[in-house]
């Protein structure tokens, strides 16, 4: 039908008197990676939330490979093919790191609330949690409990999470912040990696990240995307440089 | 007629009642998250300390210092164990409370034993204030409501009015923001759970002498108080007064109403009876009834409406 | 691909023979306890411990397991007693076939019917309020039992005999020591049953939704449906406690259905220690002794379980199944002979608050009740009356509990430096 992963049409959302996104509009093709910049508080998360289904539109329609989701319920929307990471880790402390991934995996390999299977003998959740758990390297650290892993491991085990379950669809919510230079960079080979293939939708403040990874990049300022485009042509976009540096072009974006 | 406006007095006086007891334990949730199991616990310390202390010096004494004393063990179980679990979260600081309750209700069994203790109401407050018709209406009871009345103006202006009341509510919602300006958050934490025991306290100082005072009497009104904050609303003292009063009506009415279901269909010409089907279920009337309509309110208010009637903030 | 180890509930893995020996040892167990312990009290604690062992694992699933603290979890296995007592009155008289050992399973679908009727909307929310809707749904159902005596028996309860029909395999259950029999069975089939929970789907989930519902949901699963499962299967087999208590003792009365069985039941659960599998059984077995045999002793076995109750919330939130680790540490890599001293100091300081803690509430209790004991301590009789012991006694606890509580903190301090792994020491808060 369509070849948009995930279409916004006019997105509105108000917080009580306040409207934090105000008639958002976008349109990600399959397959392409998107980066969603912009300055503090304008919206960013929230869009992932209204898009994930944490929150629900005041108004206006999110379309997701042809079905509307907008009044979805997370759940619901994960099971059509979205995945989204979050920016504080949101990952099962108490569980070990192979059965956070087990768990990830489960309902797309089409498990449910079984009582009448044993996990371990689930050969096809087995193979998928393994082979995610050696995606994201953390292979020694396998049957640590999640909540004792180092805040970067945590934030692979975020993203392991978030692949696990073979969504088209990915959204990745700041999944560098925090990070050192150095472990900056895995993570975002590592993201390289394990979006092969799928459409990649991703909030980052680093732009050289932005730069290095992105086809498209969505400029989301006061809750409205005003430029969407490639990175050369939006490093040139004379709105853009406005909203970031109030009026001084030149500056920091080369 | 005169029915209708005793019942209503007595629930009024019951209801306020429920709204001292219950006032103490919306403070402490709001500021601190924590559901305080042990509330009518210290209902029933005041009851008891108030019986203990005007023994010695008479009532109007043990008026004053009993609800002191309460929240002085109040805040001693706060700085002392509530706070040594707040780091393992609200569920643990509810269990703590849930343990303190029974420690509590045995203490207080090994020192003045198990059955009912003759606390009474002064002579001076005993007898009718007015008759209505053929039945009166206590001195007591409306000494009880006048109580209760200063004590919802009293925390009122303390919070609206005075720099301590202002802390207050700003570490209601903002704790950490609160600390870091200065103000020493776990101290106002400490007095605000003292307060609110010495509330409860207070309530039972006035109200173990007009009930009865035993060790069960945590255990009966204990239930009632958690379906007031619920119903009212979890930080709301207002909500909590609101909820205070339709129950302390829909249970004193309850209580006097002797029908059932069944006279019911019998009035309207069934010809019901022991043999007809469900007469089993139906034969029970409205006063039997009572004692659950808090818990089936509870019930349906957190499924319907978990904020409940003025709430601002879930469990 | 063949899978030499399996994963247990803690997500360390166990290998499969000394899973299996673990399953042995437990039948054994079972089987060689009347042996050891032939008395008839003996007979029929145990018999007391194995129902309470169910009903534990069965509250576990709901709060070691699923983070759902409920106040009334005894309506499921009120209610499964109920209907349990009315079979087999029923049974008794001709009008029903149903053989003792299968009684159970009727108590079982009565509190999984129940869970099926109320748990949907119960488990949309979680947290404080699920716990205050099982505390006012405990409530009612406990004043609604008053309310209808025809079902519920009024104040006397309904009693029944439970020696009725054809002998099956020669036993009638009459004596105590067949009944801890069935009890038995029926604690070895629910314990292993309820353990596969543990390594299913369903048993993976209600960790994660326990651990963070939110997310959940964002991987494809609904937390509520996850929780309203979880209930329905604890509340079968809460219902088949309740049942296999009925037939212990005869008799269901609204007592099986009040807040203090639910509280109970709580208090067991959360002393044995809610982080691991066998924590319930272990805070049965404690709570069951100190309930039933210690009440026999002294009237301030309640104060006991309180204090203790108290005791493992603040300084041990994993129960007391959370500190066979660092304990086990302790005794590996922690007896330098530079340490035993202060080991030694510890063990001492303990029993000296101990006993004057003890003393205190004895002689307390003395002056209240007359079931109370008799203190001799060392062929001397300690007189309530004279307050010399008063003082000897308070000033035991005080200086027991003011040194006490140094030493383990240095007793805690040595520990964590023998850590060997990150792993060692497990996190034992469950809130």
């Amino acid at each position: 039908m369509s070849t948009l992963a995930l279409e916004l049409k006019d997105v509105r959302k108000s917080f009580g008197a306040a409207e934090i996104i105000r008639g958002s509009k976008l349109q990600v093709p399959k397959g392409e990676r998107f980066a969603v910049i912009g300055p503090n508080g304008a919206g960013k998360s929230t869009l992932f939330n209204l898009i994930s289904g944490r929150f629900g539109v005041s108004s206006g329609e999110i379309i997701l490979n042809g079905h509307r989701i907008d009044s979805l319920l997370p759940q619901e929307i994960n099971r059509l093919g979205l995945a989204r990471s979050f920016q504080i880790t949101n990952i099962f402390n108490k569980l070990s790191v192979y059965e956070n991934l087990q768990c990830a995996v489960l309902w797309s390999q089409g498990y449910r609330y079984s009582i009448f299977r044993r996990l371990s003998q689930l050969q096809s959740v087995n193979e998928r949690a393994q082979e995610v758990l050696e995606l994201i390297g953390l292979q020694d650290r396998r049957n640590v409990k999640a909540g004792l892993l180092t805040y970067a491991e945590q934030r692979a085990l975020e993203i392991g999470i978030t692949v696990a379950g073979n969504a088209e669809v990915i959204l990745l919510d700041e999944p560098t912040a925090g990070m050192s230079r150095s472990e900056s960079d895995a993570a975002i080979e590592l993201i390289r990696k394990v979006t092969q293939g799928k459409t990649l939708l991703m909030v980052e403040h680093d732009l050289s990240v932005v730069f290095g990874l992105a086809d498209k990049i969505a400029v989301v300022v006061y809750g409205q995307v005003i430029a969407c485009d490639t990175p050369e042509k939006i490093r040139a976009n004379v709105q853009v440089q406005e909203a970031y540096l109030g009026g001084h072009a030149e500056a920091e974006v080369q | 007629m005169e029915f209708i406006l005793i019942t209503l007095l007595n629930s009024l006086s019951y209801g306020l009642l429920l709204f001292m007891m219950s006032s103490g334990l919306t403070l402490i949730f709001s500021m601190m998250g924590v559901l305080n199991f042990a509330h009518a616990s210290f209902y029933m310390l005041g009851a008891y300390f108030a019986y203990a202390i005007s023994a010695q010096t008479g009532f109007w004494v043990a008026l004053v210092v009993a609800p002191v004393l309460v929240g002085v063990v109040g805040a001693l179980i706060e700085r002392y164990g509530l706070r040594a679990v707040h780091k393992y979260g609200h569920v643990a600081e509810l269990l703590y409370t849930f343990g303190m309750a029974y420690l509590i209700l045995e203490g207080v069994q090994l020192i003045w034993g198990r059955s009912a203790v003759p606390y009474a109401i002064p002579a001076e407050l005993d007898g009718p204030l007015f008759t209505l018709f053929t039945t009166s209406f206590p001195k007591y009871r409306a000494f009880m409501m006048g109580v209760a009345i200063l004590m919802l103006a009293s925390i009122y202006l303390l919070l609206t009015k005075t720099r301590v009341g202002m802390v207050i509510q700003a570490a209601l919602t903002h704790p950490m923001m609160v600390e870091s300006l200065g103000h020493n958050v776990p101290r106002v934490f400490m007095l605000v759970f003292g307060g609110g025991c010495a509330l409860a306290g207070l309530a039972g100082v006035v109200g173990g002498n007009a009930f009865v005072t035993e060790p069960g009497m945590a255990a009966t009104v204990g239930s009632v108080i958690f379906v007031v904050v619920v119903v009212g609303g979890m930080g709301s003292l207002l909500g909590a007064l609101l909820a205070s009063l339709i129950i302390g009506v829909v249970q004193t009415f309850a209580v006097a109403i002797d029908y059932s279901p069944v006279h019911m269909l019998k009035a309207v010409g069934f010809n019901y009876g022991p043999n007809s089907f469900g007469y089993g279920f139906l034969d029970v009337t409205v006063a039997q009834v009572a004692p659950i309509l808090p818990y089936a309110l509870l019930v349906l208010v957190l499924i319907l409406r978990p904020r409940g009637l003025l709430g601002k903030r879930e469990g | 691909m063949q899978m030499k180890n399996i994963q247990t509930t803690q997500g360390s893995e166990m290998s499969i023979s000394r899973f299996t020996l673990i399953w042995v040892a437990f039948m054994g167990l079972l089987i060689a306890a009347p042996i050891a312990f032939p008395s008839a009290t003996a007979v029929a604690l145990m018999s007391q411990m194995g129902t309470a062992m169910i009903f534990g694992l069965s509250y576990n699933m709901l709060l070691g397991q699923g983070g759902m603290l409920s106040f009334g979890h005894a309506v499921f296995s009120g209610l499964g007693g109920f209907m349990a007592v009315h079979a087999m009155n029923h049974a008794g008289a001709g009008n029903l076939w149903l053989p003792l050992p299968l009684v159970p399973l009727v108590g079982g679908m009565t509190g999984m019917a129940f869970a099926v009727l109320i748990g949907y909307v119960i488990t949309r929310k979680s947290g404080t309020t699920f716990a205050m809707i099982t505390l006012g749904i405990g409530e009612m159902i406990f004043a609604s039992s008053l309310m209808y005596p025809g079902f519920f028996g009024g104040e006397g309860g309904v009693s029944t005999n439970r020696v009725y029909g054809v002998k099956i395999f020669g036993l009638n259950f009459g004596s105590q020591l067949q009944v801890y029999g069935l009890i038995s069975v029926w604690l070895f089939l629910c314990t292993a049953a309820i353990y596969w929970f543990t390594t299913t789907p369903l048993g993976r989930i209600i960790n994660a939704v326990r651990d963070n519902d939110e997310r959940t949901a964002f991987i494809g699963f609904d937390p509520k449906l996850a929780r309203y499962f979880t209930l329905i299967v604890s509340g079968f087999f809460a219902g088949i406690s309740g049942a296999l208590s009925v037939i212990n003792f005869e008799i269901a009365s609204a007592e099986n259905l009040s807040a203090g069985r639910s509280g109970a039941v709580l208090l067991f659960t959360f002393i044995g220690g809610v982080s691991s599998f066998i924590g319930p059984m272990v805070g049965a077995v404690v709570g069951v002794l100190m309930t039933v045999l210690l009440s026999d002793f002294t009237p301030a076995w309640h104060m006991y379980l309180g204090l203790l109750f108290v005791l493992v919330v603040v300084y041990a939130p994993g129960g007391l199944t959370s500190l066979h680790h660092p304990l086990l540490n302790l005794l590996r890599h922690g007896l330098s002979p530079r340490n035993i001293p202060k080991f030694v100091l510890t063990i001492l300081s303990a029993l000296v608050a101990f006993f004057g803690t003890v003393c205190l509430l004895e002689l307390l209790y003395q002056r209240v009740s007359p079931a109370a004991v008799e203190l001799v301590v060392l062929g001397l009789k300690l007189d309530p009356e004279q307050s010399i012991t008063w003082w000897f006694v308070l000033l035991s606890m005080v200086i027991g509990v003011t040194t006490l509580k140094p030493c383990l903190r240095w007793v805690v301090k040595v520990e964590s430096k023998q850590r060997t792994s990150p792993t060692a020491f497990q996190e034992g808060g469950s809130a």
